[in-house]
């Protein structure tokens, strides 16, 4: 039984920590909110020169052509720093869509400037308030050719291109574009999170290239979703621990009734169960990871429950972060917005807590027993 | 990141199925047990069954060598464990023994007792029990009031100790009492180990929520009256009481794991087939959300002890992750048992004249105590917050005052 990463794995964990803490931690993100930039290219750059942009892209492409375990590491150190950066959508999303579905034009001429930092991808899925389903799919690619309206696309503003989900004759495709194509428009979007910035992106014949099969788009994307859902689930379990911590730091040296907060049963029990949340969502994502990692047909289940569980521990500390540092807490001065923005950004980025429940459920529906360990 | 074993592991593994397959036979389904035995025959089946183990040197694998055991490492305990519950064998007997009682004679016993007493309590001869909880004395166990008295070489014990596991079929037990109460709570403890058949020693079973008393491992209430206990019992010095308490209970704490029953494999059973207005419940979406929520739960649980075993399986000291475990299952068992209940409507209060409570019915009656033994929940979410985050201990008011001056009501 090895249910663990290896010491190479911790390894860059702790560098990647190190890393973000050296950079300035939480004040990247609270830079880029208070200055209402797009993201801090700076921090960006640095993460490109690292090479881990192309930590899983092959050797063959001038990536370091690691796995999915070694991207889980990095972005439980993303997550905990709140990095205000394009990584997940250029390389959980984009990356990962190129090494799965692209043909060997598209990665000859993409993965490597990827790694380079010349290429930075995004995604698109959602179109309208609702959820997105295969068959209410409203951006249509014609004779290679896509019309039609994105919503809540991240990082387009930084992004060079883009996949995205379309409807075609077939059913649905995955397509890649290029954003700085003449016939795009895109619209920044204000949004809970101004850490992280999202766009309305509209398309006008505006040429594309296929992912894949033709009519399998639907497919492709939730796989893509799968995998990204245990990476992201990783970002929920870092900034959970940062807000756990943040909020035991402060019930030690908050003094109220002539002693600490922090002996008192409310406040202990507040974190108990704070820490009881996190615990499971990270024993979650050791799952997704090791599912993720292996390929393995569990990664749809897997996926799910990893992301659920993130999603409720990340939102259950960030918002109790807050509730322990009272009025603070509630400032703009004190860092527990910052978590609680992200929380609520990231538990509906990949779709809403409802919708990877009944993922979740559908996957059980399908198995006639489960193993019981 | 994989489930193998290592290969020693996989022969170590190896060996104990071997064994276990020429002694005794393979589960045939998860619910295959003794439960429908007497009391008198689960004994003697458990006595027999521990006797076969012991003669074949799987009875206490973590003692140490001089004591008869083999050493074995936490890694090695857990597969045995693994591979020990696949087969239809007795359980439930000898865990304190061996788990408590045993560890605590090594450290404090004399040579001559440990000679006398560790062979036929790890040969399942002798059972024994541990008596520490007192009707005044739950979670705080160290304000217990049961009293030693010193006369000559012996002491006299009076006083009432409950929830005590097997005392109704136990030999000997551990117990810890207090011989000042002129001194703070925990200075004025002392531990023994006392013979059960001692004159003055009443066992009553408790009569549980769940209507049941005295089967199996039930709990029961323990009477003192003019105990006498030589000195040469006495565990550790004088007033050293809690201290060999604590060892014990740290034990304990390793012993205690999942809330067994009804769990989420029976939910979703139970949520494909049985049908709700014209279709099966788990088309409902309130059942659906609830079966999620309990799969997060219970495969977190699963992997959080994948990851203690991982740690143990190369030799380091695991987190303290597994410190969730009881709260979770505990409070997941209760909604499952609760859910299941529903599920027949107005039919799920009924008890069927033939099978008795279903298993949803007992997963319900059961775990209100689970959620109590070992460490109540809000006991528990104290230990998270202050060994595992680090947060301070609450003010006592029966810090640094006499037992006796410990104020007890209103």
């Amino acid at each position: 039984m090895n249910l663990d990463f290896s010491d190479d794995q911790k390894f860059l964990q702790d560098e990647a920590k190190k890393f973000f803490d050296k950079e300035g931690g939480l004040s990247n993100a609270r830079a880029v909110m208070d200055n209402s930039l797009e993201g801090d290219e700076k921090l960006w750059r640095k993460i490109i020169e690292l090479g881990w942009t192309g930590i899983r892209i092959p050797e063959a492409y001038e990536g370091l052509g690691l796995g999915h375990l070694e991207l889980c590491v990095v972005a439980e150190e993303l997550g905990r720093s709140l990095a205000p950066v394009p990584f997940s959508s250029s390389v959980y999303f984009f990356t990962e869509a190129l090494i799965k579905f692209g043909n060997e034009e598209i990665k000859s001429d993409l993965l490597p400037k990827l790694v380079s930092g010349e290429v930075v991808g995004t995604y698109g899925i959602a179109e309208d308030t609702h959820q997105a389903t295969e068959s209410n799919l409203s951006v249509t690619v014609t004779s290679e050719n896509i019309t039609g309206v994105k919503i809540a696309v991240p990082d387009a503003g930084v992004a060079s291109h883009m996949i995205l989900v379309v409807k075609s004759k077939s059913g649905a495709d995955l397509r890649l574009v290029n954003l700085e194509d003449s016939s795009v428009t895109i619209t920044p979007q204000k949004n809970l999170d101004t850490s992280r910035a999202f766009f309305k992106v509209e398309f006008k014949d505006t040429p594309s290239k296929l992912l894949g099969e033709s009519g399998e788009g639907w497919t492709h994307i939730q796989h893509l979703l799968d995998q990204a859902a245990v990476l992201f689930a990783f970002e929920q379990v870092g900034g959970s621990q940062a807000a756990l911590d943040m909020a035991k730091a402060y019930s030690m040296e908050r003094f109220a009734f002539g002693r600490q907060i922090g002996s008192y049963q409310a406040i202990k029990h507040k974190l108990a169960d704070m820490y009881i949340a996190l615990t499971l969502a990270k024993s979650n994502c050791y799952y997704g990871a090791w599912a993720l990692s292996s390929e393995s047909a569990e990664l749809p289940l897997a996926a799910a429950t990893a992301r659920v569980s993130a999603t409720k521990a990340f939102q259950l500390c960030s918002k109790e972060n807050i509730q322990t540092h009272g009025g603070n807490g509630f400032t703009w001065e004190y860092d527990c917005h910052l978590f609680y923005k992200r929380s609520k950004v990231l538990s509906v980025l990949l779709g809403s807590e409802a919708s990877w429940k009944e993922k979740l459920v559908s996957n059980l529906e399908k198995t006639n027993t489960l193993a019981k360990g | 990141m994989d489930f193998n074993d290592t290969p020693e592991q996989a022969k170590f593994r190896a060996k104990c199925r071997e064994w276990l397959e020429a002694n005794a036979e393979l589960k045939e389904n998860k619910s295959g047990g003794h439960s429908d035995s007497t009391l008198e025959d689960h004994l003697k089946v458990a006595k027999a069954w521990q006797q076969k183990k012991y003669e074949a040197g799987w009875a206490m694998l973590h003692w140490p060598k001089e004591y008869g055991g083999i050493e074995a490492s936490p890694i090695e305990r857990i597969i045995w464990g693994q591979e020990e519950a696949k087969f239809n064998v007795p359980g439930g007997i000898f865990e304190i023994g061996l788990g408590m009682c045993g560890p605590v004679m090594m450290q404090y016993a004399t040579e001559e007792q440990k000679d006398r007493y560790l062979a036929p309590m790890a040969e399942g001869k002798e059972i024994w029990c541990q008596l520490f909880s007192e009707p005044a004395a739950g979670s705080d166990v160290a304000g217990l009031r049961s009293k030693a008295e010193r006369d000559g070489d012996d002491w006299i014990i009076n006083g009432q100790k409950v929830w005590t596991s097997g005392a109704h079929y136990s030999d000997y037990g551990i117990l810890v009492v207090r011989h000042d109460p002129d001194v703070a709570k925990h200075k004025g403890l002392t531990f023994f180990f006392v013979d059960m058949k001692s004159p003055g020693i009443t066992v009553k079973p408790i009569k549980q929520i769940t209507g049941q008393a005295g089967t199996g491992a039930g709990f029961n209430e323990v009477y003192f009256d003019d105990v006498r206990i030589p000195d040469s019992q006495r565990l550790g010095e004088i007033g050293d009481g809690w201290k060999v308490a604590i060892t014990t209970l740290m034990n304990e704490r390793l012993a205690v794991g999942d809330a067994k029953g009804s769990d989420i494999e029976e939910a979703l059973i139970l949520s494909k087939t049985k049908d709700d207005a014209g279709e099966a419940m788990i088309k409902n979406d309130s059942v659906r959300e609830k079966l999620a929520d309990w799969f997060c739960e219970a495969n977190g649980l699963k992997y959080t002890k994948f990851r203690t075993i991982s740690a143990l399986s190369k030799g380091e000291a695991p987190g303290p992750e597994a410190s969730i475990t009881k709260i979770v299952s505990a409070n997941k068992l209760q909604e499952i048992g609760n859910f299941g209940i529903d599920s027949g409507d107005m039919a799920g209060m009924l008890i069927d004249e033939n099978d008795g409570v279903s298993s949803f019915q007992g997963a319900w009656l059961g775990a209100p105590g689970l959620r109590i033994a070992g460490g109540t929940d809000e006991i528990l979410r104290n230990v998270i917050a202050e060994r595992v985050l680090g947060l301070p201990q609450d003010p006592r008011a029966d810090k640094g005052i006499a037992f006796k001056d410990i104020p007890t009501k209103a």
